[in-house]
This record gives C-alpha cells, sequence and structure tokens, in this order.
C-alpha cells in the first residue's frame, strides 16, 4: 500500500532544511512559500529517506482570493506519497517558480495551467498555450471566466 | 528551442497565423449553413424526363463512393466497426476509406469538432473535388452533443459545410450509419433527376 | 564539389492516416533522420474540466466516458473511486467484484486494439486490427447485454454499477474467457517470431529507465523500461488485493517490450477474470446514495491502473452538488513527454510505430 506520510513530520524535517517556508501542515498537505517551492523540492527529491522521484500530479484551483497549486509526489523506492502545496496572492499577474528541471513532467503540465488558468511559471523552457490557440483570450478555467 | 532555427518563419509567427484564421472563421461562422435539401421535394420526380445515361450514371456513382476517413473522437471506433468484419461496409461498395480529400466523394465527419480544428476541416472540405456529400455522424457533429456549451467546441458542423445527412446517436450504431449511407445513395440518384 | 544539405520542417498535420487520431508533430528532419521534434495538440479540446463545474456528480459520469474512448468504463471506474474516497461510501461486494470485472475485460480488449493498430503503422494494414476487432466484437455483445451501449457504457454509479447482470451474461462471459487463451496464442504465434516485426522493433527507440521516473510514464510504457510499478499491486484499490496475478516487466525499454508487455498483461487479466467469475457473490449492486450527493468540504486525488497508465481524478469538493474542481490526470499526455527523446536520430518511419506503441488516446490527451 502506498501510505501517505505525516505531514507535520515531514515539515519539521523541510524546516531543518530550509526555515520559514512552511506556512501551514495539516491532515491533507504541506503548504510552503512560492519563494521556496523549489528548495523545498529539491531538498524532497534528494533526500535519500523521502526520495520523491515520481511526480504523479500538478494541478491548480482557483479559490477566489489565491491560485493553489498542488503537487502529488510519490517515491517508487520507499512506496510512500505526499501532498505538497503553493500558494499565489496576485491575481493579475500569478507567478511561481518551475520545478520543470527537478522532474520532467512538469513540462507539459505548466503548460497547461498557464494555458488554462494564466499562472506564470519562471524557468520554464517553453511556456505557451498548449490546449488553446494563440490569440485565444482569456483564460478559461478561472472561477470569473463567464 | 533548436526547431527555431530551421524554420523559415519562426515559429510563434506560425501559431500567431494560425490563431489569426481560428478567430476569423470564429466570427464569420456565426449562423449555420442551410441544408441542400431540395432533393427531398416529391414534385420533381414526377414532372421531369431524365435520359437513361444519366440516370445509369448517378446510380453507378452512388454504389461505389469513396469515404473519406475523418474520424475525430468516439465515432471515429464506431465508423472503424461499420467498416470491419461484422458489420461489412464493402457490400455497399465503399470498401477503400481514402486518406487524401483528392481522391474522395463522401466526407464522414465522426467526433465532436473544436474551433481549433476548424480550418483544416474546412481546408479539406474544399479540396474534395466536386461531386461531394457530407455525412455529419453522432451529436457531436450535429449539434456540439453532450459539449455544445463549452467555450471551444463548434455547435454543428453545419457551421462551416454544408451537411447532406445527419446521423443522431452517441455514438450511432453501425447500423444507423449504413442507413444514413443507403440515405446518401437515394440523394445521389435523385439529385441527377433534379438536375436535368 | 561537396553537397550541401539542410534540415526542414515537416507538418503532420491534424489529418494524417497514423497519428490515431488528431494530433499534430512538427518535426526537423535531416534527410530520413529526426533532429527535432515538437508535439501540437489541443485539435480535440472540449473543455471538459469546464463542463463538471457545473454538473453534479453523477452527471459528470456520462462526461467521463467520452475521455478514453476505447477503455470507457475504466474512466467511469476511476471518477466514481474518486467520488466514493471523498464522500467515504462503501459498495456491495457484487458492485465491487462486476466493477472488476469490467475492467479486467475493458484492459484486454484496449491491449488488443493497441498492438492492432501498432501493427497497422507497420505496415501490416488492417489485418491484425481486423484479427482483433472480431474478440472485441464479442466482448461488445456481452457489454450490450449489461448496458444497451456498444462504446461509450455509463455504467458504473456511485456506490456500485447501475444495473444487475442478466441471466444469459454470465454463461456467455464464461465462454469468452475460456476462448480467449487460444486467441492471445494465435496472434503471439503469427507476430511474436515475424522477422519483419523483430527487425523493426527490437533496439529501436529505447526509453531509459531514469528518464521513464522522470517524466512520471505509467503503465505498460512505464514498465517496458524495466520499473515494477503496478498501482493494482503497489496501491491495490476495490478489491484487487484478493486475486493472484504478476506484473510483466520488460527489460530494455524498445518498441518491442511494450508490445510484449501488452500482450502479456492481457494474459495475465484472463487469470484475474477466473477467480473473479469464480468467486462472484449475489447481492445488492448499488449502495443507498442520495440523489444529489453532497460529500464534505474537502479534496482527493483518488487514482488506478488504467490500460493506458495511472488514471487519476483530483476533486475538490465545497459541499455543494457540483464539484468546485475536477481536474482530470491524463496518462497519454505524460507518458507523450518521452516522445522527443526516444526518436531523435531514428527514422521518420520509426518515428511513426514509437508514437504507436506509446498507444495514445486524443479524449483523454485533450479533455
Amino acid at each position: 500500500m502506498t501510505v501517505a506520510l505525516k505531514c507535520e513530520q515531514v515539515a519539521k524535517k523541510i524546516v531543518k532544511a530550509s526555515p520559514g517556508a512552511v506556512i501551514a501542515a495539516d491532515s491533507t498537505a504541506i503548504v510552503v512559500k512560492s519563494e521556496s517551492l523549489y528548495q523545498v523540492a529539491e531538498f524532497l527529491k534528494n533526500t535519500p529517506a523521502l526520495g520523491f522521484d515520481y511526480l504523479a500530479n500538478l494541478t491548480a484551483v482557483d479559490y477566489l482570493d489565491y491560485f493553489e497549486v498542488v503537487y502529488n509526489l510519490v517515491s517508487l523506492q520507499h512506496n510512500h506519497s505526499l501532498v505538497l502545496k503553493t500558494r499565489c496572492r496576485d491575481r493579475d499577474k500569478p507567478a511561481v517558480p518551475s520545478v520543470v528541471s527537478l522532474w520532467r513532467s512538469a513540462d507539459f503540465q505548466e503548460r497547461e495551467i498557464y494555458d488554462l488558468m494564466g499562472i506564470v511559471f519562471d524557468g520554464h523552457p517553453n511556456l505557451k498555450r498548449l490546449l488553446l490557440w494563440e490569440g485565444f483570450v482569456g483564460h478559461p478555467l478561472r472561477r470569473d471566466y463567464l | 528551442m533548436e526547431i527555431e532555427k530551421y524554420s523559415m518563419t519562426p515559429l510563434n509567427e506560425i501559431d500567431a497565423a494560425e490563431g489569426l484564421r481560428i478567430s476569423s472563421l470564429m466570427a464569420a461562422s456565426q449562423h449555420p449553413i442551410p441544408d441542400p435539401d431540395s432533393w427531398l421535394d416529391e414534385e420533381i420526380s414526377r414532372n421531369v424526363l431524365v435520359t437513361t445515361v444519366d440516370y445509369v450514371l448517378d446510380w453507378a456513382r452512388s454504389r461505389s463512393i469513396f469515404p473519406l476517413m475523418f474520424g475525430l473522437a468516439c465515432c471515429a471506433f464506431e465508423m472503424i466497426g461499420t467498416a470491419a468484419s461484422r458489420f461489412d461496409i464493402s457490400r455497399f461498395g465503399m470498401d477503400i476509406f481514402r486518406w487524401s480529400p483528392r481522391q474522395a466523394d463522401l466526407m464522414i465527419v465522426a467526433g465532436t469538432l473544436t474551433w481549433k480544428m476548424a480550418p483544416a476541416v474546412k481546408l479539406v472540405y474544399e479540396q474534395m473535388p466536386e461531386p461531394k456529400w457530407v455525412i455529419a455522424m453522432g451529436q457531436c457533429s450535429i449539434s456540439g452533443g453532450p459539449f455544445k456549451e463549452s467555450y471551444s467546441v463548434v455547435p454543428g458542423i453545419n457551421r462551416i459545410i454544408p451537411v447532406d445527412v445527419y446521423v443522431p446517436g452517441c455514438p450511432p450504431r453501425p447500423e444507423s450509419l449504413l442507413y444514413g449511407i443507403t440515405k446518401i445513395h437515394q440523394k445521389i440518384v435523385k439529385e441527377s433527376i433534379k438536375r436535368a | 564539389m561537396a553537397i550541401r544539405t539542410e534540415p526542414f520542417i515537416l507538418n503532420m498535420g491534424p489529418q494524417h492516416p497514423s497519428t490515431h487520431g488528431v494530433f499534430r508533430m512538427r518535426v526537423t528532419l535531416d534527410g530520413e533522420v529526426v533532429v527535432d521534434l515538437e508535439p501540437v495538440i489541443g485539435y480535440l479540446h472540449r473543455g471538459i474540466e469546464k463542463l463538471g463545474e457545473t454538473r453534479t456528480y453523477t452527471q459528470i459520469i456520462p462526461l467521463t466516458d467520452r475521455l478514453d474512448y476505447v477503455a470507457s468504463m475504466t474512466n467511469n471506474f476511476a471518477y466514481v473511486l474518486a467520488v466514493e474516497k471523498l464522500a467515504g461510501i462503501e459498495i456491495p461486494e457484487r458492485a465491487e467484484y462486476l466493477r472488476i470485472i469490467m475492467a479486467e475485460t475493458m484492459r484486454i480488449s484496449s491491449h488488443l486494439m493497441a498492438v492492432g493498430f501498432f501493427l497497422n503503422d507497420l505496415g501490416a494494414m488492417m489485418t491484425p486490427v481486423l484479427y482483433m476487432w472480431r474478440e472485441r466484437e464479442k466482448l461488445l455483445d456481452l457489454y450490450e447485454m449489461v448496458c444497451g451501449q456498444r462504446l461509450t457504457y455509463n455504467y458504473m454509479r456511485i456506490g456500485g454499477v447501475s444495473q444487475d447482470v442478466p441471466e444469459e451474461f454470465m454463461p456467455a462471459m464464461k465462454k469468452w474467457v475460456a476462448e480467449m487463451p487460444r486467441f492471445i496464442d494465435e496472434y503471439d504465434q503469427l507476430l511474436a517470431q515475424n522477422e519483419i516485426l523483430l527487425a523493426r522493433t527490437k533496439g529501436v527507440c529505447i526509453l531509459p529507465r531514469d528518464t521513464a521516473i522522470n517524466i512520471a510514464a505509467s503503465g505498460p510504457v512505464l514498465r517496458a523500461s524495466g520499473v515494477k510499478w503496478d498501482l493494482r499491486k503497489a496501491d491495490p484499490y476495490s478489491i484487487y488485493a484478493r486475486f493472484d496475478f504478476e506484473v510483466p516487466v520488460g527489460t530494455v525499454g524498445d518498441n518491442y517490450d511494450r508490445y510484449w508487455v501488452r500482450m502479456q498483461e492481457a494474459r495475465q487479466s484472463i487469470r484475474i477474470l477466473e477467480q473473479a467469475i469464480a468467486q462472484l457473490p449475489e447481492g445488492e449492486v448499488c449502495a443507498k446514495v442520495p440523489h444529489l450527493l453532497r460529500p464534505p468540504v474537502g479534496e482527493v486525488y483518488g487514482h488506478i491502473e488504467a490500460p493506458k497508465g495511472e488514471l487519476g481524478f483530483y476533486l475538490v469538493s465545497d459541499n455543494s452538488i457540483a464539484p468546485y474542481r475536477f481536474h482530470i490526470r491524463p496518462p497519454t499526455l505524460i507518458n507523450l513527454t518521452a516522445l522527443k527523446d526516444m526518436v531523435i536520430g531514428w527514422k521518420v518511419a520509426d518515428l511513426i510505430i514509437t508514437f504507436g506503441s506509446i498507444d495514445v488516446c486524443l479524449g483523454e490527451i485533450d479533455r
């Protein structure tokens, strides 16, 4: 069985490595600041005891006050999983660091989130629309798109 | 990206040009094209004489149509099922599904049409030589289907090309598609009478 | 006098004989050798995720059918499992067994289709497809007996399945399962030692193990590269823990391994089917669930091992009748990230068959 790790314990390890990164850690997920997302992701991937080498799912949700980007991470060797989240409060130009250099599965998924939600991923090599055409006005999956 | 340096036009210009084509087609297709259904008028067949040669030519033409393989989504699988060995479509003379529009005369549009794909469909339709016919197979090509309210789905292919026969269903059974094809046969024969 | 050559870009456009749907690739070629590749998708983008936000939980089930239309019931299965995990619903035993029977028959049908169209791309025209279509037609008759539809079934419900199977179903299913090993052996005998197949697929377009894990490949593409990761064993859902079956794993990760893994998986599915049919209990087929289900506030990521890979649904609920966010994790879009790595340095003909061996379904990529 894939064990979902206890977020409080993992949060303590993250705080030792990059202090001040974790905003909250409840029973479902760990929420980190978007500026320190890359360091936390690198720590989670490279620490042998955690070893999260498989990014199963990358998605974004539009709660009207903020955007939340959700990463579902899995470790194939230890067979455990974790949910990592980050938030972005800017509505006009939301930006989050990209994790493509760590997990290449983020390539198409980040492009799709840019296309449908409008969140820009800094550091992505080829950020352009994936599913809709150039010249489409707006980002359809936002809650305020009609 | 390495692909950029081998292109004569930069890639983002190609993408922007495609986007302009799509937006202009979307703006120009606000109303459906009227269906060419004058062949249904019963008066014609009784008042007009037609030569035997014309009738035989059109009968032969209807019994050996070359369909164009244009499966877009789920209905494509029922179209392949119609062409497979159980609901054999070759007994109607339509064995060879052509891939090139220049060699086909019937276009069966099976599946959802989106605005991004619409210029390609219009281009393929215009590349087919006359006489040509179109079957709209499945709810998505008749009216947009279950995705009608979506922001990127064309509400029926009759916005961009004229349709001769509509085959409803989601997806239609192979028997329904074969019935639609027999209607096309009737149309082809009756059209010669109308033209004469 | 030296000849000067320069690469050029070929557009394999959305309407193409071998692209398995409306898929477009911009391929940079130096002669026949592929130098670079860019996939362009979105020609079937129907906005299912946005439509899901305005439909009730039960009304989304027919929309999920249209995702991977070759194996529709597995999409239903994944979605219904995710909602039941969110709302904490228990389902009756008979419904569990019926779901497993449907899911495994869909797996066999999808793998046979994948292999058939893979061979179509190799040049065997339609013969393997028509052979494998023969078995699929018998299976579609069985499905028609159960739910009345041949392609988009809408059979599973939140809490079980929509209706019980009629009396004629079980004997017909037992007969089909008893005949299948002979047919799979027949295909294997025709194909596995075929010289042309071996020459064109052995050692061609290899996907290394580390790349496969980094791009989060799943399904037969991941297992062919040597990674033993199958969600039915690693994170068992429904009642898969009760069945005895093996997970075939390839060695090298070339096109032949991807073909071989699919044929072996079809054989293992028959093993599961025999056990499930033998153990099928009596009872109800659907739990009592309110018509307008209101799950508690929360989120869930439910995933299953679909024939094409890991199909996941991410649902966020705010205690109303429609989900707040409905996201689909498509296995084939993420497997497609590897296409560029696999084909650089090979020829155009190899590109076509590698694309066929990944086994994409455009309905799922574009949603």
